[in-house]
């Protein structure tokens, strides 16, 4: 038996908080890359889930999990920080409420 | 006061914290370093879950890879503090942004308190399944298709930044 006294409710709790966070951030910020900083936020909060869960059941699957979504937020990045570059390039804001041109 | 509890108790207050000054601070420089400190924070918290491997690939893609892009996108913009919004937009961002916080606090209070797990204790195999020689084992057997797709989106997206990236010489744009 492993020696812990944190409970997994405890893990799940301040991963929920984390996630509220994230959530805040992109609710509340204009500028995009910050609001791409957010959903990191948000990304790594279910990730903190996952890996408690995967621990206190014994279970691989939650780590393997983990892996693919650092592999998917790597992708993102790459695209969502292409688009905020050719966005600023056309545009010359990085304000996404300057940003309207699909909004009716 | 045992050891377990110290350290779960300074990362989760340090991944909170650092998770507020990341989505307050004005400059998107202070946010950013923020941020790796929170990952820093998460990569201690998955150490007490006894996940090694994913602690160290933390602080390797995220900490290392994907902020060093972020620092130098808001390097190469010359960003500077996020100035405030006049107009009644920010007021009404700000409200409706408190609002939703406290609902989704409060549900999944509701939720993981009303039910509470019960688990207080890591699993037999917490140790034998965080280490890079299980994750591997596994990665390259029982998941060896979703690695493979994943390996097809990496190169997808590496592409796709390139040409989203590029500047289009021959239109003059």
């Amino acid at each position: 038996m492993l020696p812990t006294s944190i409970p997994l409710d405890y893990y799940l709790i301040l991963s929920a908080v984390l996630f509220v966070i994230g959530v805040v951030g992109v609710i509340t910020r204009r500028n995009a890359i910050i609001i791409f900083m957010s959903i990191e936020l948000m990304l790594n909060a279910v990730n903190l889930s996952m890996v408690a869960f995967s621990a206190f059941s014994g279970d691989i699957a939650g780590q393997m999990y983990v892996f693919f979504i650092m592999a998917v937020a790597a992708a993102e990045a790459a695209v969502g920080l292409a688009i905020v570059l050719s966005l600023f390039r056309n545009r010359q804001t990085v304000y996404v409420d300057e940003v309207n041109i699909m909004k009716w | 006061m045992n050891l377990q509890v110290i350290l779960f108790s300074i990362f989760a207050i340090g991944a909170v914290a650092s998770a507020l000054l990341t989505i307050t601070r004005r400059n998107p420089v202070a946010s950013a370093m923020s941020l790796v400190g929170h990952f820093f924070m998460l990569s201690g918290l998955y150490l007490t879950l006894e996940a090694q491997f994913v602690a160290a690939v933390q602080v390797l893609v995220y900490a290392g890879a994907i902020m060093v892009l972020v620092v130098f996108v808001i390097m190469l913009l010359n960003l500077g503090k996020e100035q405030q919004l006049a107009e009644r937009g920010n007021a009404l961002r700000i409200t409706l942004g408190t609002a939703v916080a406290a609902i989704f606090v409060v549900l999944m209070a509701m939720a993981v308190l009303g039910r509470p797990t019960g688990a207080n204790q890591l699993s037999d195999q917490a140790i034998a399944i965080g280490t890079t020689e299980a994750v591997g084992q596994s990665l390259f057997t029982e998941y060896l298709f979703p690695f493979e797709a994943v390996s097809l989106l990496l190169l997808a997206a590496l592409i796709g930044s390139v040409i989203l990236a590029k500047r289009h010489v021959k239109e003059g744009v």
